[in-house]
């Protein structure tokens, strides 16, 4: 399989908080990677390095592009690291909320078109088509998440499950190769999970995109993953395909506990 | 029966606290005391009256009612006549016939009032871009006002220049300011920029006014020529009509060109930028770019009202641009709606002429103006007008459904 995503010996600390150690982590093309881990294991602080919102303080993180370039992300800007092909969600939703769910979608365009202040001033013909199909892509989009018709709302007004989809629709704006969902099922019921499942694996499929995500919610984690990744105290415990995880015993170990015996 | 009860408590806390100053005359020839207790009485059943009021308007608002209710069947006749496009093109002629026969059928004194009240709507309309839309709090902008009047001044006092060349000059060096204050603040948000902006504001001052070989200190600059047209002759009032086209003409240039920018891509960014920095950051959107243009673009307005604001007073000094300017315009932005362009025009027109207009209070004016704006933000702390939003045309529905209102 070729790889999309590949992260090697990533380390991060915070003054004398060791965050992150010597992770290894891998995400092939087309393949949905789960990872899981107790509260604090340093799922999230991941998605920061990937993302480029935190410096990793030691290792190495490369993203590979359709012609199987490899290209560091270490040290690179986020607007420049989402402009390689990596978009994510947050596990608390960060919508633009005054705008609505259209222009958030057309924000996430933003990456993929050009026109400048020059451009907005005289709204010259090349201006005005990037900018329509800008919005019909942008419609398309919410139309495949099912937020169609909710598309001049304003984005507060959503319901909770509905602005989860809408942040995966601006991400998906970005034309990603890789995509990060930040807990994508929180606070969602099991109805809910079960069509945002669905609609992950469908996303992957007609898309031909590689997704990472972290997420407690375990049934949707054990059927919709390729492979998952535990993590605890910020290193890597166990890896492998779901049912091997469910029976390692240093998984059980860390979100059960040990036993007495 | 309650809200009587409390409003008459009001009003005597009220009628006690003031005793003193207003209900007792001392009389020192005569060396008696006055007690003025119908004075007392009147300001009594004012108060109480106000409470009443007050407390009406707040229960409202705290049952989410708007303040006025409308008889049946207005509220949705007026929605139909907003959504009426030859109303509204209607509207638009006549305000736009109004503007352009203004100057001539009213007085020099009046023109002058319009012209500097326009002057303010391209000034807030230009910190509606930073404030507005980008979510920056500026508070020194009055000193890219500033350089725009300065540049004018001292180009034409050291090297002759015309007005014609200085707009251009004023609005670039302007815009040079706004980069090299927008580099440090990068970093910075909310209440730090606020503080740093508010600073900057200061230092342009402060060095205006002391680099006296330069600027010519607290003495300003004087005789700056009005704008020329095509070395015609005029008369003062003539220039000033001249002055008064020429204002007109800028301001609506620039509610054009806000609009386009409001709406395209680099403004959906600018708007990301003030919903949420990390997430606009993640959408792919430069934002060290963004902040700069926002700063860039803002300063621009102010230095081409500075230079237009020079050549219409021919004389310039540091007191046209203390703190209580930026204040001002952050005002209009606010009163009118954060980001909205029309708000802004509505609410810099209010703010400037009203205090004109209302010389006769003139004592009460800043009263007033206080108590107007306490009342808005609690009631209505969006704006005067607020969530105006382009409408899309989706390719996929065009025809099928009609767009902008599913």
């Amino acid at each position: 399989m070729r790889p999309v995503l590949e992260v090697s010996g990533l380390s991060q600390d915070f003054g004398g908080l060791r965050a992150l150690s010597d992770l290894d982590l891998r995400v092939d093309a087309n393949e949905i990677v789960a990872l899981i881990g107790p509260n604090g294991a340093g799922k999230t602080t991941f998605f920061n390095c990937v993302t480029g919102i935190y410096t990793p303080t030691e290792g190495q993180m490369f993203l590979y592009d359709a012609d199987d370039g490899k290209h560091l992300l270490n040290g690179k800007k986020p607007h420049v690291i989402t402009a390689m092909g990596m978009a994510r969600t947050f596990q608390n939703i960060r919508l633009f909320s005054d705008m609505t769910v259209l222009e958030n979608v057309m924000v996430g365009r933003h990456c993929r078109t050009r026109a400048g202040i020059w451009g907005a001033l005289s709204r010259d013909g090349h201006t005005r088509r990037e900018e329509q199909e800008s919005i019909d892509i942008s419609y398309a989009l919410l139309e495949s998440l099912h937020l169609q018709n909710l598309w001049n709302e304003k984005a507060r007004n959503l319901s909770y499950g509905a602005q989860r989809r809408l942040e995966i629709a601006r991400a998906l704006a970005t034309e990603p190769r890789m995509l990060l969902l930040d807990e994508p099922a929180a606070g969602m019921n099991p109805q809910e999970t079960h069509e945002l499942e669905i609609l992950v694996r469908g996303i992957r499929d007609a898309r031909n995109l590689s997704i990472l995500l972290i997420e407690h919610d375990m049934s949707m984690v054990m059927s919709l993953s390729d492979r998952i990744y535990v993590m605890e105290y910020g290193s890597c415990i166990a890896m492998g395909k779901p049912e091997e995880v469910r029976a390692n015993p240093r998984v059980i170990k860390a979100y059960l506990g040990e036993s007495d015996a | 029966m309650r809200r009587i009860l409390k409003a008459v408590l009001t009003a005597i806390w009220f009628m006690a606290l003031t005793l003193p100053v207003m209900g007792i005359k001392l009389n020192t020839l005569d060396q008696t005391v006055q007690w003025r207790f119908d004075r007392i009485l009147w300001l009594g059943a004012g108060v109480f009256a106000l409470a009443v009021i007050w407390d009406w308007c707040f229960s409202r608002k705290a049952r989410g009612l708007p303040l006025l209710r409308l008889p049946k069947g207005w509220g949705a006749g007026l929605r139909n006549l907003s959504g009426r496009p030859h109303l509204k093109t209607g509207g638009l002629a006549i305000l736009t016939l109004f503007m352009l026969v203004m100057p001539l059928t009213s007085s020099f004194y009046q023109t002058n009032i319009m012209i500097s009240a326009l002057l303010y709507v391209m000034l807030a309309l230009g910190l509606n871009i930073v404030v507005g839309l980008a979510g920056q709090l500026v508070l020194g902008y009055v000193a890219f006002y500033a350089v725009g009047a300065y540049a004018y001044g001292l180009l034409y006092q050291f090297l002759g220049w015309g007005f014609w060349a200085c707009l251009p000059v004023g609005g670039i060096l302007a815009v040079l300011f706004g980069l090299a204050l927008g580099f440090p603040v990068l970093r910075l948000r909310g209440d730090y920029l606020a503080i740093v902006t508010l600073g900057f504001g200061e230092i342009v001052r402060l060095a205006l006014q002391n680099w006296t070989s330069l600027t010519g200190g607290p003495r300003g600059i004087s005789d700056i020529p009005r704008p020329g047209f095509f070395g015609l002759e005029m008369d003062i009032n003539a220039s000033t009509t001249y002055v008064y086209y020429l204002v007109l003409a800028a301001v609506v240039i620039t509610i054009i060109m806000i609009s386009r920018l409001k709406n395209s891509r680099v403004g959906l960014a600018l708007q990301a930028l003030r919903e949420d920095e990390i997430a606009c950051e993640a959408m792919g959107i430069d934002i060290t770019r963004v902040k700069l243009s926002a700063f860039a673009l803002g300063s621009c307005w102010a230095g081409f009202a500075g230079v237009i604001f020079a050549a219409k007073t021919t004389y310039i000094n540091p007191s046209s641009f203390t703190f209580m300017e930026s204040a001002m315009i952050l005002s209009m932005v606010v009163l009118g709606g954060m980001g909205s362009i029309a708000g802004v025009v509505i609410a810099a027109m209010i703010l400037i002429l009203a205090p004109e207009y209302l010389r006769a209070f003139s004592e009460y004016r800043m009263l007033i103006f206080g108590a107007i704006m306490v009342i808005m933000m609690i009631f209505r702390p969006q704006g005067l007008i607020s969530g105006e939003r382009r409408r899309y045309r989706i390719s996929a529905l065009h025809g099928a459904h009609n767009g902008g209102r599913a």
